[in-house]
């Protein structure tokens, strides 16, 4: 299948292993990937922070740039979340029929990259390998947004190698909430001391989610504190290979 | 006053009709009946026990309260308060207006609800009353304060409450439950599921801060 | 019309709130103590209840249908509740409502010879108008009667969470607060021997005390009924013994018939204090001839209800039916308690109650003190999609702010403005990424940024950045499809 990939502009600027990560496993798979390279950002910045008029802009252009796509895939399931919760209504109350029809084109071709490969490609074992003690945090737009936290775990079960160790209280958030972590640092890192502390009690070498966002937040913490743990995103665990890590 | 009062009503009524949308039109449009019976009620009406598991669900849920279950038939039911009020050492009783004489035990000093003296405390200590109604599912006596269960005040000053269930009171779920009472909802009801209490401190839950501290349960076959 | 939510409008704003309370350490320890108590209860009798998510998507439609004809509604309380005794007031504001019970009481004091206090059962609109500043004002004592809002008021202190207002104190400093305000030097500690001395306390006030005030959880308009749910056995004292009752209940809190009550009085329980059932709920119906008051006066409350019914994308936030189970879900709340709130209503549904109440005008942070991580929405009984609304205040908060006639223009819009910009213009963007990476350089140590200027400073204080890495994904994938190029003269000859 045709695949586009939509990076998000946190990863792109911040994380590139992870969306080369996305293409490697899906080339593996014997998928064509392709990347329309005039997007930027979905708007969840804006969206969130209340300019939601801000924000409208955005989604136009994300439908015009993606117009051609079949299937879009982006490795962040709140970005995700924000496109299928939010777009349909935002270009609503826009009154803008264009708008509206082409969201309602562009929202269906949208998937959070592990949705894409249990859902849509219907594979569960990537032939990954990744020898290293490893636990799954569940970010918060993918278990309760998107519903989708099982699929994740399920792929990871499937790496070879790979010694998973379950995280307690795995389904709270981490404190991270976008703008949240910088307008409201000490709550933000209060959330943090408890999600640190639940990685470190696991003894993993490696926490993982599907988002970076949260895993930014999280290794800040972690290295900060100097705990010798480090994050990586699910996509980089999946496109390693006995050949190597991205 | 009264026009001040009419005018307050009548704003805000009107502030919710603008927040409606209504219209002059919607305003005499007709009632809300034929929505209200299109809302959705999916959850479970009725229980499916049989009768014999709900009684004894009604018990386990009860004595999960600390009450004091018993079993009785009605030839029995006079020893069985005996006995109830034996264990908890009680020796007065207040009885509510219509509770059946034949069932009152001897031997123990009987207050009717008409010479019921709330300020006298010695006599407030235990009150035994009949109920409309009991819930299986969520451990719960419902009294209407009708015949037999007395004014609200009754149950509620005295530190000890006998409350006699007959079997075939006992319903499942809570819908079917007060579905028995449908009739008669505008009458005073009490729904009591084990005694007071409260987690106020430290989330520690304590029994019995004000209303009966002691709550048990005959159930009459 | 001035609405008020006790003292929120004065109050500082949440971050500055919060920030004294997660460095608390007793406030640390019994917020989140009690709220695992409650929330692993709550999981436990929702687990049993097989029907929990019908019974959810019931409630939050009656709510929604209520709303739709909520004046039809509350007539048909009002004539219900006057056939069977009941005396109907309507108040529109704080003021209005406190003036309203204040003369109620007065006259009836003067007229019979009473003492002057008043027995009251928890509702936390009482708060929310202000009531008690009002009685005290008018030389009336009033008496709360709730254990915990008991501890408060003796306490002079300030409620933190809807269903258990004294969870921020410990057992040593209620013992404190008893044995001086109720003259028990001698006082154990342990909680068996707190609650007695409550108990015997209150006894006194609730057979001599001829005035009963309370709020209600449900007014059935088909019967002109009023419901409390309890569990200490106050309520019934407040409710049944004085001469006189005068309740008063936010507009919201009318359901249309008996039936629908089977309902919450399910849900409840369940997700307020994790029981099956509550220990008492009483439902009275104007007055009884020969069973309670002589006279029963119920105050229907306006304050900022209409207002909020009147946004469609949030008036959801009236469906509330004060359970409390959005805040022991909160991990934010679980770890500032209800005073970082500045609101009577504190948590999630405090949040978005507390600003819509006040048409936005305060109260402004509270929709930002939030992750938005839903889990809220997943415990909240009558089903507020509290995440949505959410969001749909911070867009109304930025629009006041943008809207509003002040000199300066806040840094956060230039910002959000300037991005927005970039982001519409790729070129743009990209030169961005690159500006970036040169901007870091002074900042990076060993790959790690520790320190960032202004706004963002919020981050660094308490975490590390990697550094932005050299080369972007958009320049990655460039130079891979340039590679390919370059190869095709290969491929082509069936390499």
């Amino acid at each position: 299948m045709r695949i586009s990939l939509f990076i998000t502009c946190y990863n792109d600027t911040l994380f590139p292993k992870t969306g080369q990560s996305v293409v490697r496993v899906l080339e593996r798979l014997g998928h064509t990937v392709d990347f329309p390279a005039d997007q930027t950002c979905c708007g969840q910045m804006h969206f969130n922070t209340g300019y939601q008029q801000e924000a409208l802009p955005l989604v136009r252009r994300m439908t015009e740039v993606f117009r051609d796509a079949e299937i879009i895939c982006a490795p962040s399931s709140s970005c995700v979340a924000l496109i299928r919760e939010q777009y349909q209504k935002l270009a609503e109350s826009s009154g803008d029929a264009s708008l509206i029809a082409a969201v309602n084109e562009f929202v269906p071709k949208v998937y959070e990259f592990s949705e894409l490969l249990v859902q849509k490609l219907g594979v569960e074992d990537v032939g990954a390998y990744y020898p290293h003690r490893v636990t799954y945090h569940a970010s918060c737009h993918l278990l309760r947004g998107l519903k989708a936290a099982d699929l994740q775990l399920r792929l990871l079960r499937n790496v070879r190698a790979i010694e998973l160790v379950p995280l307690e209280e795995m389904d709270v958030c981490c404190g991270f909430g976008g703008t949240f972590s910088i307008k409201n640092p000490d709550v933000s890192a209060a959330m943090l001391a408890d999600k640190m502390k639940a990685v470190l009690n696991t003894r993993a070498e490696i926490c993982t989610a599907g988002d970076n966002s949260c895993l930014m937040h999280i290794e800040g913490g972690l290295h900060r504190l100097r705990t010798g743990v480090r994050t990586v995103h699910l996509a980089e665990i999946l496109a390693s290979t006995e050949a190597g890590e991205p | 006053m009264a026009d001040n009062a009419r005018n307050t009503k009548e704003i805000i009524l009107s502030r919710i009709r603008a927040a409606n949308g209504d219209t002059a039109a919607t305003v005499f449009a007709p009632s809300p009946e034929r929505d209200w019976q299109a809302l959705p009620r999916a959850y479970q009406r009725k229980g499916e026990l049989g009768s014999a598991e709900r009684v004894q669900l009604f018990a386990e849920r009860m004595e999960d309260y600390n009450a004091s279950v018993s079993h009785s038939d009605e030839v029995g039911l006079r020893q069985a308060i005996s006995d109830a009020l034996n264990k908890r050492g009680k020796e007065i009783i207040v009885v509510p207006n219509g509770f059946p004489e034949e069932f009152l035990p001897l031997g123990v000093r009987v207050i009717h609800e008409d010479g019921f003296d709330a300020a006298a405390s010695a006599e407030r200590e235990n009150v035994i009353t009949l109920c409309t109604v009991a819930i299986a599912a969520t451990g719960t006596v419902v009294l209407q304060h009708g015949v037999g269960e007395g004014e609200r005040r009754l149950s509620l000053l005295p530190d000890y409450h006998l409350c006699i269930v007959r079997e075939s009171q006992i319903k499942e779920a809570v819908p079917e439950a007060m579905d028995v009472f449908a009739n008669s909802a505008t009458r005073p009801t009490t729904f009591i599921s084990g005694p007071s209490a409260t987690s106020d401190i430290e989330m520690t839950r304590i029994k019995g801060v004000h209303g009966p501290r002691f709550l048990d349960v005959i159930i009459v076959r | 019309m001035t609405v008020r939510v006790a003292d929120a409008a004065s109050a500082a704003k949440f971050p500055i709130l919060a920030n004294g309370l997660v460095e608390d350490s007793q406030i640390r320890q019994n917020v989140r103590h009690a709220t695992n108590v409650i929330q692993n209860k709550r999981a436990r009798v929702v687990a049993e209840q097989h029907d929990w998510q019908q019974l959810r998507e019931s409630a939050s439609k009656i709510k929604e249908h209520t709303l739709q004809y909520l004046d039809r509604y509350l007539e048909e309380f009002e004539s219900a509740c006057i056939r069977a005794g009941g005396q109907v007031h309507w108040a529109i504001d704080a003021d209005d409502a406190n003036r309203i019970i204040v003369g109620l009481m007065q006259n009836a004091i003067e007229k019979n010879g009473w003492t002057r206090e008043v027995i009251k059962v928890k509702t936390m609109t009482s708060d929310e108008i202000g009531l008690n500043h009002a009685l005290k004002a008018a030389g009336i004592q009033p008496h709360e009667t709730d254990l915990a809002d008991m501890i408060i008021q003796l306490g002079e202190d300030k409620p933190s969470h809807i269903v258990v207002p004294a969870l921020h104190k410990n057992r040593t400093q209620v013992r404190e607060i008893f044995a001086r305000k109720m003259g028990l030097p001698e006082l154990g500690e342990k909680p068996q021997d707190l609650t007695d001395a409550a108990r015997n306390y209150l006894r006194d006030k609730f057979e001599k005390v001829k005035i009963g005030f309370s709020g209600a959880n449900y007014l059935i308009a088909e019967t002109g009924g009023v419901c409390v749910v309890e569990s200490e056995g106050n309520g019934r004292m407040c409710l049944t013994l004085p001469e006189m009752l005068i309740t008063v209940a936010g507009i919201e809190k009318v359901i249309p018939r008996q039936q629908d009550l089977e309902v919450f009085l399910q849900l409840l329980p369940r997700s307020a204090t994790g029981e099956r059932m509550n220990p008492y709920n009483t439902l009275w119906t104007g007055v009884h001839e020969g069973d309670g008051p002589r006279e029963f006066h119920i105050v229907l409350l306006d304050n900022g209800r209409s207002s909020i019914l009147a946004d469609k994308e949030s008036r959801q936030t009236l469906h509330c039916i004060r359970c409390g189970a959005c805040l022991n879900a909160c991990p934010v709340y679980s770890r500032t308690g209800g005073h970082a709130y500045g609101s009577i209503y504190a948590g999630p549904i405090g949040a978005i109650l507390t600003p819509q109440l006040q048409s936005m005008k305060h109260s402004q942070s509270l929709p930002f003190a939030s992750s938005l991580c839903g889990a809220c929405y997943e415990v909240c009984p009558v089903r507020i999609n509290i995440p949505d609304v959410l969001l749909h205040l911070r867009g109304k908060v930025v629009e006041r702010q943008q809207n509003s006639l002040s000199r300066g223009v806040s840094i956060e819009a230039v910002a959000m403005k300037a991005a927005a910009f970039i982001y519409a213009h790729p070129r743009l963007y990209t030169l961005g990424q690159k500006f970036a990476r040169v901007a870091q350089k002074v900042l990076v140590r060993k790959g790690w940024i520790h320190w960032l200027p202004g706004m963002l400073g919020g981050w660094t204080a308490v975490r590390d950045v990697k550094q932005l890495p050299d080369e972007p994904f958009r320049e990655w994938w460039a130079k891979r499809e340039a590679a390919k190029r370059d190869e095709p003269m290969e491929k082509s000859y069936g390499g």
